[in-house]
């Protein structure tokens, strides 16, 4: 295919880097794992297979050949010609379309996932980009007017729905069918959030701990793939510390001196020294990559088994779209 | 030792609360044991100054309990039985440094902080012998325990919004390098040419938790060679 726009800041992306923390090299991947997850499993791939990330608009791209696509995340008014392309299901394109996208109704970021996944080398145990050492993805950078890309070739699963499709007219066909929405998370765009209390939370007074669950914190202009740079109330500890630093995971939520709280997200460094006042848990990490500068969130508190329950319940959910996508009606 | 849960797919091993040698030792120690022996589930561990995290996919972690129960059991059955590690006594990296000038800006703030000559930095520095205690911060960024006290120096107010790569920096009682250019609060003595991170080779850091590090002054004309 070939990217006639850009869109804002579109990379190739999968679901991240894993076995190199330990030589500083951030996992990055999809902000919005769950939704590269499904919208690659809608078109017959690995849910590791890569895609396309984009933020706030989303590129226009011409076929250059039959291609079977989804798109998921946030809602970016996708289009081919002048019709709206359905999103969260297979989509057939043929050779000639030109996929566009209008404005961005909610959510900051979309998905694209195209049959076979593209076809670029994978560095570090990765296809997805590392914007800051300029590597991964499309020669380590975003997508420029111009760029070509490749697909690999298809599985049988994508083969099938393809047939299904192939013989309605239209430059583009989709399934009557969609996923079902429980597969997706619930976006919002002033969502809560849930957390585990972060290991210095009790450093904090109690004034700070009960503001940090109550008030809203808004998303700063200064947010990005690295991490969410939050405004609220100034969360401030009883004594100050000034830990060692240690390894951060995505969700990590900081506390630096000047008070103001830092969610970490896919690009954050491998480590980090400021006290952590909570951990932002899995599975509600897109709600927070489909937040925008100007929105607002809160935290509620969960525990640790809550957490994990809930994750396994994502996980299961997950697994039943996989399971029903290899029965899907054709 | 301590376990603690860092959110709900990690976990961290506290071996310490000071960064130094003797604890560097245990990190680097018990890393290598997890490394050698990954339990089912595992996604990676990440060793630091005191700590290391492994990071796991809860439903792969087999036992009963919870995910973070179960991935403790067994890296506490892992870390009952860490043999000493003897730390690489390899020959240490060399890494050939361009001090002061344009090169290293912040040559002089340290000197004067320190209160002797910039040339007396250099030799200071040039002269000590370090070990990696952890990389991090960026990928393949050093972060190098053994720096002479003299020459400590703390971190800009300001942190500067690029770094060139390359940057020879301290920052506290540490010194480093920055591998890629990147933001950075560190003072700038100097700079290399040496190639710290190579995205195209496996691993893709010339130097490794554990190992020890040398630096080397070269001249202007040698660095611009």
């Amino acid at each position: 295919m070939k990217v006639l726009k850009p869109g804002l800041l579109t990379t190739v992306q999968d679901l991240g880097r894993h076995g190199y923390q330990r030589d500083g090299v951030s996992v990055g991947g999809a902000m919005d794992a769950q939704a590269l997850r499904v919208a690659n499993l809608l078109v017959g791939n690995p849910e590791n297979a890569a895609g396309l990330e984009f933020t706030l608009l989303g590129p226009t791209l011409e076929f250059t050949g039959d291609t079977l696509f989804a798109v998921t995340g946030g809602h970016m008014s996708p289009r081919i010609g002048d019709r709206s392309v359905p999103e969260a299901r297979p989509v057939l394109a043929r050779a000639g379309a030109t996929l566009s996208f209008k404005e961005c109704v909610s959510g900051a970021r979309g998905y694209l996932a195209f049959a076979g996944g593209f076809d670029v080398p994978e560095v570090l145990g990765s296809r997805g980009t590392h914007l800051r050492a300029g590597f991964g993805g499309l020669d380590g950078r975003a997508l420029r007017a111009g760029d070509t890309l490749r697909l690999a070739p298809r599985s049988d699963s994508a083969e099938r729905v393809l047939q299904s499709l192939a013989h309605r007219p239209g430059t583009f066909v989709a399934t009557p069918w969609s996923v079902s929405a429980s597969a997706l998370p619930r976006y919002a765009a002033s969502p809560t959030v849930r957390v585990i209390p972060g290991i210095h939370f009790a450093r904090f007074d109690d004034a700070n701990r009960r503001a940090f669950f109550q008030d809203g914190f808004r998303i700063t202009p200064q947010s990005d793939r690295m991490g969410y740079r939050l405004e609220g109330p100034l969360l401030s500890l009883i004594e100050p510390l000034e830990p060692i630093s240690e390894p951060v995971c995505a969700g990590t939520i900081q506390v630096p001196p000047e008070g103001q709280a830092i969610v970490l997200m896919a690009d954050r460094q491998s480590a980090g020294g400021y006290p952590r006042i909570g951990q932002v848990i899995t599975v509600d990490l897109p709600l927070i990559a489909q937040t925008k500068a100007g929105d607002t969130l809160r935290f509620s508190e969960v525990s640790l088994e809550q957490a994990e329950e809930l994750y396994v319940e994502r996980e299961r959910t997950i697994e039943q779209v996989r399971q029903g996508l290899l029965h899907a009606p054709h | 030792m301590i376990l603690e849960p860092l959110g709900d797919s990690a976990l961290l091993i506290r071996l310490g609360d000071q960064i130094d040698e003797a604890t560097h030792r245990r990190v680097a120690a018990a890393a290598a044991h997890i490394a050698a022996h990954p339990f089912p589930g595992m996604i990676e561990h990440v060793p630091a100054f005191t700590t290391i995290a492994v990071h796991y996919e809860p439903l792969r972690v087999p036992g009963t309990g919870s995910a973070f129960a179960r991935a403790s059991g067994l890296v506490s059955k892992l870390l009952a039985d860490v043999p000493d590690l003897a730390l690489a006594e390899s020959p240490p990296v060399e890494i050939p440094v361009c001090y002061g000038g344009d090169l290293g800006p912040d040559l002089d703030v340290v000197a004067q902080h320190a209160g002797i000559t910039a040339d007396e930095v250099v030799r200071i520095h040039a002269a000590g012998d370090y070990r990696v205690y952890m990389i991090g911060f960026s990928p393949g960024f050093p972060f190098l325990g053994g720096l002479d006290e003299r020459i400590s120096a703390p971190r800009r107010s300001s942190p500067r919004l690029a770094v060139p790569a390359g940057s020879v920096a301290i920052g506290g009682k540490q010194t480093g390098v920055y591998p890629i250019e990147t933001p950075g609060g560190w003072q700038i003595i100097g700079r290399t040419k040496t190639r710290l991170f190579r995205p195209d080779l496996s691993p893709p850091t010339l130097i490794h938790m554990g190992a020890r590090v040398r630096f080397r002054a070269m001249s202007r004309v040698e660095f611009d060679r």
